[in-house]
């Protein structure tokens, strides 16, 4: 793991508006992850923890203080700006997958190749290696409905990765998953973590991943309650 | 480029709902080829036999003549002499005289309008040799649309009475020495054809004419005090009603096109509201909303492409044969008072086409997009989730 800090959250706070007043879904966070982190914020529903995963992604913008991405402060970005922080730099994967029904395996995960404007050879040549991270390379004509939770999630593994970004975010990335999945993916996702030096951050409150986390820090109520570093994480 | 790759790759996705907009959509595209070219055919049609029959490459009128009005014919004649006469005998223009008449078929009585030409002229069509004497009375030519109203046919005699220059009467028998067949109707209901040189005889006006009918030597302008009808002036008749029949005809094709239309913007106000998480998702891998908007207008744009592709398939052999065997019109229309044929063929220019193409494709782009700007407002956090905003 790097010294170098990835991400800085100074007096981050983040209001929404709740009918005639606000309601405060982040208080005052101060957060620092740094190049390779395997790290998950841990809490009950409601605690905040994807309010703070869409910051970070450039999705969403601090209401007060600052979140600085890659060394960029999410809050000055434009559309534009963000939106190319997140295609190069940033990876997602979600909870419900959201892989496009339309397209093929290898479309879904060849779609932000096409946005970086990469060439054919290099798409196929970026995608199968993706495929192949996560075991789905016999699966690349399937479409997602003909796949299982776990297969559409190694997809969205697959499309998160292909690009090599520095940072990937994923929202409650096993919580659709069976146990025996579950683990699977978050293996596949330390191995890379391990072998490529992505960041992973996770919103997670699954125990299954909190074991392979490096990193935990819980969120109650919009604040950071507690920040461990793992001794030794499961791998 | 990517924006239309992926909005092929959405609509080829989708499926069925693609193709039923597809396929309603290139209906309109072909329907508004096959009524303007039905139009556009019938108007060449209309053109060509009205300058083949009678109009020629423009008239020259006596200053007092006017097609609409029958009383003008008393003093709509002059003296074919001078340069005119010099333009006539070298066949760059041949002359009419009018005057009017009545013909007693079948006892009754039917006015008419007589008309002398040239037996010798080639000009138009119209079968002048026929009219040479035959030493058989004066021989006659009518169209078919008067041979029907007056029920005559060729060898019939028929009473004729008419005025001489001092306004006396006098009637001849004529025969019917030729029926023509033209798409004309006026040159056909209610006129007579007899040679320029007996009109000219029998009504006492040697020499006279009331207009020339130019040929394709004769380059235009007035000649002394003749006034030069160009082939525009002459045709504004047609160009008339065929301005009224596109705008009532274009009615029909816009409603259609509107319905085809109301469709793909349906479908894409629905795209909008069911496809938020695929919007979010976009905004998540890196698109910027703009891009976004730009593949949800464009998902309308390749539908009209692919709306003009089908429609080219079945429309080309289908319009192709309509363009071969004609469309029969009913004898009704020869009412309208314009040159019109048994049969319309169709004529599709590649104005028409390029046109309708473009008409289609920029329709369909803008009514995709008025959906699809909304997708500029949407927080993409909520849209990731699927909610509806």
């Amino acid at each position: 793991m790097s010294d170098n800090p990835i991400i800085s959250i100074n007096g981050l706070s983040k209001h929404f508006r709740a009918g005639a007043g606000d309601f405060t879904a982040l208080h005052d966070i101060n957060l620092t992850f740094r190049m390779g982190e395997f790290a998950g914020l841990i809490g009950p529903s409601g605690s905040g923890k994807t309010t703070l995963l869409n910051i970070i992604g450039s999705l969403d913008i601090p209401s007060e203080g600052e979140a600085i991405v890659l060394g960029k402060s999410v809050a000055t970005l434009s559309h534009k700006e963000s939106a190319m922080l997140r295609n190069i730099h940033i990876g997602f994967i979600f909870q419900t997958y959201n892989l496009l029904p339309v397209y093929t395996v290898f479309e879904n995960v060849e779609f932000a190749l096409l946005l970086q404007k990469k060439n054919a050879t290099q798409r196929k040549k970026a995608v199968m290696e993706a495929l192949e991270w996560v075991g789905l390379t016999d699966k690349e004509r399937s479409r997602p409905a003909q796949l299982s939770g776990g297969e559409c999630q190694r997809v969205a593994i697959a499309r998160a990765m292909v690009k090599r970004p520095s940072l990937v975010l994923a929202d409650e990335p096993s919580a659709n998953l069976d146990a025996k999945n579950s683990h699977h993916i978050v293996q596949t996702m330390k191995r890379l973590n391990r072998e490529l030096k992505t960041t992973f951050i996770f919103a997670t409150h699954d125990e299954k991943v909190m074991k392979y986390l490096d990193r935990i820090i819980t969120l109650i109520d919009g604040r950071v309650d507690k920040d461990i570093v793992v001794e030794s994480p499961k791998n | 480029m990517i924006t239309l790759k992926l909005a092929f790759r959405n609509l080829f996705g989708a499926g069925l709902r693609t193709w039923l907009n597809v396929f309603v959509l290139s209906f309109a595209f072909v329907i508004i080829v096959f009524t303007n070219g039905m139009l556009d055919g019938w108007n060449r049609q209309a053109y060509n036999d009205t300058k083949n029959w009678i109009a020629g490459n423009g008239q020259l009128w006596h200053a007092s003549y006017d097609p609409y009005d029958p009383f003008c014919l008393q003093d709509a004649h002059a003296p074919v002499s001078g340069k005119i006469s010099q333009m006539v005998k070298s066949r760059q223009i041949t002359p009419v005289l009018i005057t009017q008449a009545s013909i007693f078929p079948g006892g009754g009585m039917q006015n008419i309008l007589l008309k002398g030409i040239d037996t010798e002229q080639s000009i138009i069509r119209i079968p002048s040799a026929s009219l040479k004497d035959s030493g058989d009375g004066i021989p006659a030519i009518i169209g078919k649309r008067m041979a029907a109203s007056a029920k005559l046919k060729i060898g019939d005699h028929v009473l004729m009475q008419w005025r001489d220059k001092n306004g006396t009467f006098d009637a001849r028998e004529i025969f019917i020495a030729d029926i023509f067949s033209a798409n004309v109707p006026s040159i056909d209901n209610g006129q007579v054809w007899i040679s320029l040189a007996e009109l000219q005889k029998i009504t006492g006006l040697q020499n006279e004419a009331t207009f020339f009918i130019a040929g394709a030597q004769y380059t235009g302008g007035d000649v002394d005090n003749w006034k030069f009808r160009d082939l525009k002036f002459l045709m504004k008749d047609i160009d008339a009603v065929m301005k009224a029949k596109k705008s009532g005809t274009s009615m029909v094709y816009m409603l259609l096109l509107a319905l085809a239309l109301l469709a793909i913007f349906d479908t894409q106000v629905l795209s909008v509201f069911r496809r938020q998480k695929e919007i979010g998702t976009y905004i998540a891998l890196g698109m910027t909303r703009g891009k976004v908007v730009g593949i949800f207008t464009a998902e309308g744009t390749v539908i009209s492409i692919l709306a003009i592709i089908a429609g080219l398939i079945y429309g080309i052999p289908l319009l192709m044969l309509i363009q071969n065997t004609g469309i029969p019109m009913p004898g009704s229309v020869d009412d309208y008072g314009l040159a019109i044929s048994d049969k319309i063929f169709p004529y599709y220019s590649m104005g028409l086409i390029m046109s309708t193409v473009l008409l289609v494709i920029i329709s369909a782009t803008i009514v995709s997009y008025f959906p699809a700007r909304r997708i500029s407002k949407i927080n993409p956090t909520e849209a990731l989730k699927g909610k509806i905003q």
